[in-house]
């Protein structure tokens, strides 16, 4: 069979960069497969989708050398147009791309630029928001719709074209658990139907293996260093070394000396097959480890009573929530989109004043505190480090919140050192800000927080978005602040995250508080999982396969057991 | 990215869509009674200077019209002259190589000056031309508001403008200077 | 927090059955009319047609109160000012002057101010439930379209259609922002001096300018992957198809467009002169 995609000695460098970012690729993908591309951050994985769809070179600018061709046709000598034809990608970014004003004007917008004819377009249209289940949403605008419909409009948008290539760039980015496993589940959907060639870039790995993938392609630094079955790659360990997680249940199987080697469907934990062997070893290994006991600090810094909110004239957002957050604890705010987590953190820093109840700061009433008063309480970072970057310098956008407090030019550089050392950034503090790396920024802006002096630090999705080293990076830091005595709350949807780094999560849905408890025993909950749309840890179904009684201890035992291995490594 | 006609055309949109914004729902008090100071001039120059005058010009008129319309009536003859004003800003930019990163002496000086050519052109000219034409107004009085409404923008697009684009250039990576870390 | 727009009302009537580009003609052929002439019988026949179209369309005055209100406020303080720089501008307009009593100083009021003020006023008023006609009835979603009926290039209609489905967005990074600032101690009030105030303020359109700058990257790609720009045409999901109904009032607005600036342009400028024999 010819292969539909074919690289061939194929090197690409952008004309900003000194290097190239694509290294003599090798690759042939085949007509009906399903490939699987990760790789680190800045390992090249969206370039080589951008080139598979005509982005590169026909929208960045760079220099290509070696051939590609895409069903047939030589990319460089082809236009952005063909390509699209045959490559339908569905963006990393939901907004971005969600260009009409309505549901069916966005999945009506490749038909309009082609001239097709009224009548023939609204029958198109509905049949692929139909492949897609948004059908009976075909008039809602963007805002009103959540970030995992948003997908499936792009989905359908790119569907209206029988392509014959489904590309997705890191579709998992932007969801919660749950509606990542249904976007997954979508996926092999479409495929099913369809026939397409589906080619997913994605470095959550144990998601995107929820359903069957083919091939696994493991890019690193520009070049491809594994092009195997899934099966394969995941008894060796190389995404350890090129900085991917790996899944949960497998790292758990090679921590209990299970040979993966003999063990069927691991490619997935709903095809993994244990033999009684094998669940003695991870029993065995369970029976092995000791428990840290936690202390405990009883008293209270932050107390929120009874608050409801809503926005004028809309629906309720948030119901009667109470709860009480203790001096250093690391906590997580958990639920689907639109659950009011985000909100809850507005209204604890004030950003929103129209609400009912009272926000309690260290046995102090806060309620009619402004912004500005709290926030030398309790600092909130934001998701997107560039909406709060004014400055261009290092040094004078972590002082900017120190101007006008009264300080001296003497005693604002020292306390800036201070948090700059903290934060690893003194050595890069008259470095202008655009040089540093998203994780770099996302520093800068927690230590602008920092430098007022905050006890409480709020973190809006710290993690969103990054790859495991850089996932690992900022945790850390932001673990040893909390050991340093802040108190850290994070909204996220990352389950991982929840599990290895916080004592406590807060769940959400539909705006209520349904559960307060540790990560591992709301991941072993299966009606909470189901009701807050999270996602429940492949280390459950371990426990559960091994007839371990306390999953929840187990999963304890686990990441206890993970955290130490990672200090031996490092 | 490559400057290409499609980017254009976004760039047109997003331009009106923050005009929008800063017009209709962003006013600061100037400490003048009843005036207000208000962004979307700077917003339209930053766009004019990094996008050229075609989007300059009507990221501006779109966006002028838009925020008319949402208020329940359009001033034609003052969206033409905000249509003037990017397109004038546009055109001086054409000296100033945003893109490379550079913004300084004397990008900055043509960039005062663009401003003052195009307020002149917008708000003491074309402005109250329109109105004595149209609407038959007092020419004292449309000088006047032309004059305080030229002098307010060419103000707030100098200062808050040019210290947008300063801090845009400095957001460039200049070419051929990114390196792996 | 759901933010709208423009503020289209969605209702079963003559003029909402009306095609997105009928309403656009005759919007603009009765605004540039309206601009275009200083003839009162004229203006009185549009206002008479604007409130016409106005009763047609359904729409109830509760529904644009907020918009009513500006604009009464608008012509008031607008009048205030004509009278107070210059109460002498009608009689010199017209050529004539009636006294009709004497206020304070060099006040006089004249029956040509008057006159004259009552037709300023007016072009205001009639301006009013024209465009509050266009954008109660007309479905965003038709306004590319239209435009690119009426021989509008499609880009820049559509740059219109991205105008209108960006806005909100980028009126919730402008809160969140300024939040976010106002946190660090970035106030915009007037509890702070102008230049620090305007320093300030570039301190919030940053990081919002920069925020909008990288979305053109994303949209313009998603954009061209989906082949925006291909053909020299593009046809628009949400065009309705034009009636009879359609081109019989399309026929009707250039009938009083150009009758319209006929009897405006009679005695050789657009004034109508009751004064004057």
């Amino acid at each position: 069979m010819e292969p539909i995609i074919s690289f061939r000695n194929f090197s690409f460098q952008y004309n900003a960069q000194k290097n190239p970012t694509l290294k003599d690729i090798n690759l042939d993908i085949y007509p009906g497969e399903k490939v699987l591309i990760c790789g680190a951050s800045g390992s090249g994985k969206s370039t080589l989708g951008n080139c598979i769809n005509g982005l590169i070179p026909f929208s960045f600018d760079g220099k290509i050398s070696g051939k590609l061709t895409v069903d047939g046709i030589e990319t460089k000598n082809s236009s952005i147009f063909e390509l699209s034809t045959r490559v339908g990608t569905v963006l990393q970014d939901p907004d971005g791309q969600f260009v009409g004003l309505t549901v069916a004007e966005d999945i009506a917008f490749a038909l309009e630029n082609d001239c097709v004819e009224n009548e023939t377009m609204k029958r198109q249209t509905l049949l692929s928001a139909s492949k897609v289940n948004i059908e009976n949403r075909m008039n809602n605008a963007p805002q009103d719709l959540s970030g995992g419909q948003k997908q499936r409009v792009s989905m359908a948008g790119v569907l209206v074209d029988d392509v014959k290539i489904l590309l997705f760039d890191e579709p998992l980015a932007n969801l919660d658990p749950a509606t990542g496993k249904s976007a997954i589940e979508l996926i092999e959907k479409i495929k099913n139907e369809t026939g397409t060639t589906v080619i997913i870039i994605e470095h959550r790995i144990e998601d995107v293996l929820w359903e069957r993938v083919d091939r696994i392609i493991l890019m690193d630094d520009g070049r491809i260093v594994s092009d195997s079955s899934p099966e394969k790659l995941l008894r060796s360990s190389l995404l350890k070394e090129y900085g991917i997680r790996e899944p949960l249940y497998i790292t758990q199987l090679k921590y209990a000396g299970v040979d993966l080697n003999n063990v069927e469907g691991i490619d997935s934990i709903r095809t993994i097959r244990l033999s009684e062997a094998d669940k003695e070893k991870v029993r065995n290994w369970y029976a092995r480890q000791d428990r840290e006991d936690k202390t405990n600090v009883n008293d209270y810094l932050l107390e929120v009573e009874n608050v409801d909110f809503k926005y004028d004239e809309s629906e309720q957002i948030l119901f009667d929530i109470n709860t009480k957050i203790k001096k250093g604890e690391m906590l997580a705010i958990v639920g689907k989109n639109g659950a009011g987590k985000s909100t809850l953190c507005k209204v604890i820093c004030g950003f929103e004043r129209n609400y009912n109840g009272k926000i309690i700061f260290d046995h102090e009433d806060v309620t009619d505190k402004s912004i500005r008063a709290r926030a030398r309480n309790i600092g909130y970072v934001m998701q997107n480090p560039n909406q709060m970057i004014s400055q261009s310098m290092i040094f004078d956008e972590v002082a900017l919140g120190l101007k006008n407090t009264g300080l001296s030019e003497e005693e604002i550089r020292e306390r800036v050192y201070d948090v700059l050392k903290i934060c690893g950034l003194y050595s890069f503090r008259n470095w202008p800000i655009s040089a540093l790396s998203f994780g770099q920024k996302k520093r800068v802006t927690i230590a602008s927080i920092l430098v007022m002096g905050p006890q409480i630090i709020i973190l809006d999705e710290p993690t969103a978005g990054q790859d495991f080293r850089h996932y690992t990076d900022i945790m850390d830091f932001l673990d040893e602040l909390n050991r340093e005595g802040k108190t850290i709350i994070m909204v996220t949807h990352d389950m991982h995250l929840m599990l290895e780094y916080t004592d406590r999560s807060l769940v959400f849905a539909d705006g209520k508080l349904e559960a307060d408890k540790s990560g591992s025993a709301v991941l072993c909950d299966p009606e909470l999982v189901d009701l807050a749309d999270l996602k429940e840890t492949s280390l459950f179904n371990i426990a559960n396969m091994t007839g371990i009684d306390d999953p929840v201890d187990f999963v304890d035992c686990f990441i206890a057991y993970e955290k130490k291995e990672r200090s031996h490594e490092s | 990215m490559k400057n290409n006609s499609v980017q254009k055309v976004v760039a047109t949109g997003i331009g009106a869509a923050l005009f929008f914004v800063l017009a209709r729902f962003v006013a600061v008090p100037s400490g003048i009674p009843n005036t207000n100071i208000t962004f979307q001039y700077a917003a339209q120059a930053v766009f004019a200077v990094i996008y050229g005058p075609v989007v300059g010009c009507l990221s501006g008129f779109i966006g002028h019209v838009l925020t008319d319309m949402s208020w329940g009536g359009v001033w034609w003859t003052w969206a033409f002259a905000t249509a003037v004003y990017g397109l004038i800003v546009g055109l001086f930019a054409k000296k100033i190589n945003i893109r490379d990163g550079n913004f300084s002496k004397n990008e900055i000086i043509t960039y005062v000056l663009a401003n003052l050519v195009a307020n002149v052109v917008a708000w003491g000219i074309i402005a109250p031309v329109g109105d004595i034409v149209i609407y038959k107004e007092d020419a004292n009085l449309v000088f006047t508001q032309g004059l305080i409404a030229g002098a307010g923008d060419f103000l707030f697009a100098v200062v808050i403008g040019g210290l947008l684009l300063y801090g845009y250039s400095k957001t460039i990576a200049k070419s051929g200077s990114l390196d792996k870390e | 927090m759901k933010v709208r727009v423009l503020n289209y009302i969605p209702k079963e009537s003559f003029i909402h059955s009306l095609s997105g580009t009928t309403k656009l003609i005759i919007f603009l052929s009765f605004s540039f009319l309206c601009g275009l002439s200083f003839d009162t019988r004229v203006l009185l026949f549009l206002l008479f047609l604007s409130v016409l179209g106005f009763s047609l369309s359904r729409i109830k005055l509760s529904e644009i109160r907020i918009m009513s209100t500006f604009l009464v406020v608008f012509i008031v303080m607008n009048a205030i000012l004509l009278f107070i720089f210059n109460p002498e501008y009608g009689p010199k307009l017209y050529g004539s002057r009636t006294l009709l009593f004497h206020i304070a100083g060099k006040y006089d009021m004249t029956l040509e101010q008057l006159f004259y003020q009552f037709n300023v006023s007016l072009k205001y008023v009639i301006g009013f439930p024209i465009a509050i006609l266009f954008i109660s009835t007309t479905n965003p979603s038709e306004f590319a379209s239209s435009l690119s009926a009426i021989g509008v290039p499609y880009r820049v209609s559509y740059s219109v259609s991205l105008a209108l489905r960006y806005i909100p967005d980028i009126q919730r990074d402008f809160s969140e922002i300024s939040q976010s600032q106002e946190a660090r101690g970035i106030a915009l009030g007037k509890d702070v001096g102008f230049f620090e105030r305007l320093k300030n303020s570039a301190k919030i359109l940053l990081p919002l300018v920069l925020t909008s700058l990288s979305r053109i990257d994303e949209i313009s790609n998603s954009m061209q992957l989906r082949s925006f720009g291909k053909k020299k045409n593009r046809t628009w999901y949400m065009k309705k198809k034009m009636t009879v109904n359609d081109y019989l009032v399309i026929a009707f607005c250039i009938v009083v467009f150009v009758v319209g600036l006929i009897i405006t342009n009679q005695g050789g400028n657009n004034l109508y002169n009751p004064f004057v024999g």
